[in-house]
């Protein structure tokens, strides 16, 4: 049994988990691709700031969820397995929720519930299915890192746009002139829940156009 | 103000000021995912009001009479999870035994009602604004109720919209999402209804 383990962490250590890391980050996006998560990815990118801190929040949990997933995954079967996956989940993300209160104050509120619900982002139940509970812990591992980044990358997409639109601004620091603003050029609309709504449908529209495989 | 108007206040706010697909993005899943057809998505706004009311309700009911009084609230989201878990779990039963059809149309979406952000925020929103009980229940109505209509119309314009000629890259998911976009601008207006 123990060797076995072994074998199979050295057999994955390799190309195996390497391949699923770089699928995660573009190939299978979770936005871009295979839309999973869009709550947050809606309401949270009005500005940069909140969405890098998502993203990263997003992502220890789904990397800490996975990898407890994998190395329970010989004691899961059947239907409590889901109930087994929302729990972890949702302790992780209880842990997660507690840090951010303690350490970023501000954020913690500005995120308000859509911290908690982490817990229902269908991203991280379906990688806990679809790899979690079928790959050993090192694939499993970095299957979850590269999903993550993959999809921080797609949160900050959106908030560049949104945010630059809006305000004029990235991460809070100006970059257009001040008149775009100062003189009402700027898409107040944008940081609206419309705006999202558009930019999602555009972005999505323009990755089909160039990216879809014929 | 009195009470009964504080109820009628909540119920319009949460079920069209703040719609909690349009304006809080909650349950964007199904509203992509199942709006295809409106039948469909009349059903499945049905499943998810009665799983929000009933999960409203008890969440509160959990959260202020138990974990408060014991001081536990940080057991609070595994709490609300296990109950919408086994509410879901009642309904795909319910559905299985006595729609079966409407089962079989639902497929993998049903059981992932479990994982319908609506749900789990519409318990998280009441327990953030400090409604009261009676409140709680309206409020968790209303927002189901809401999601029922604003899925039931996107259903209708996706029917329609099978005959309109849309951009290949837009197909599916990008048109919708742009659609939304201006169904939430209507919605805007509903925002002057409740002043003060």
């Amino acid at each position: 049994m123990a060797t076995e383990e072994k074998l199979e962490i050295k057999k994955a250590g390799g190309p195996e988990a390497l391949t699923h890391f770089i699928r995660g980050l573009w190939e299978e996006n979770a936005i871009f691709r295979q839309m999973l998560g869009m709550c947050p990815v809606l309401a949270v990118t009005a500005q940069m700031k909140p969405a890098l801190t998502m993203g990263v929040a997003t992502t220890f949990v789904l990397v800490c969820s996975n990898t407890v997933v994998s190395l329970m995954r010989k004691l899961l079967t059947g239907h409590l397995r889901i109930l087994m996956f929302t729990l972890t989940i949702a302790t992780f993300v209880t842990i997660a929720d507690l840090l951010l209160q303690a350490f970023l104050p501000e954020m913690s509120e500005k995120l308000g519930p859509y911290v908690p619900l982490i817990i229902v982002n269908c991203l991280i139940i379906g990688r806990a299915e679809a790899c979690g509970s079928r790959k050993p812990v090192v694939t499993s591992f970095f299957d979850a890192l590269g999903m993550g980044m993959g999809f921080t990358f797609g949160l900050l997409v959106l908030a560049t746009v949104r945010e630059l639109l809006a305000d004029g601004s990235l991460f809070g620091a100006m970059v257009l002139p001040d008149a775009y603003v100062g003189q009402g050029f700027n898409w107040n609309v944008m940081k609206l829940p419309a705006g999202a709504f558009l930019t999602l449908g555009i972005l999505l529209g323009l990755s089909n156009y160039f990216f879809r495989k014929k | 103000m009195t009470s009964e108007t504080s109820l009628l206040v909540v119920f319009i706010s949460m079920a069209l000021i703040n719609n909690l697909v349009l304006t809080k993005f909650l349950g964007i899943c199904p509203y992509l995912g199942v709006s295809r057809r409106v039948d469909m998505a009349f059903g499945m706004g049905c499943a998810v009001t009665f799983v929000i009311t009933i999960s409203g309700t008890l969440t509160w009911m959990i959260n202020n009479l138990v974990l408060q009084s014991i001081g536990m609230e940080y057991l609070k989201y595994i709490a609300f999870i296990m109950v919408i878990a086994s509410m879901v779990q009642l309904v795909e039963m319910y559905v299985r035994k006595f729609f079966p059809p409407l089962y079989d149309s639902f497929g993998i979406f049903l059981p992932l009602i479990t994982t319908n952000c609506a749900i789990l925020g519409t318990c998280l929103f009441i327990d953030l604004w400090h409604l009261r009980f009676l409140q709680a229940i309206v409020a968790s109505f209303a927002g189901g109720l809401g999601f029922t209509l604003v899925i039931c119309i996107m259903g209708g314009i996706r029917e329609n919209l099978e005959w309109a000629d849309v951009p290949r890259a837009l197909r599916g998911a990008g048109i919708t999402l742009i659609t939304a976009a201006i169904m939430t601008l209507a919605f805007m207006g509903f925002s002057g209804m409740i002043k003060g």
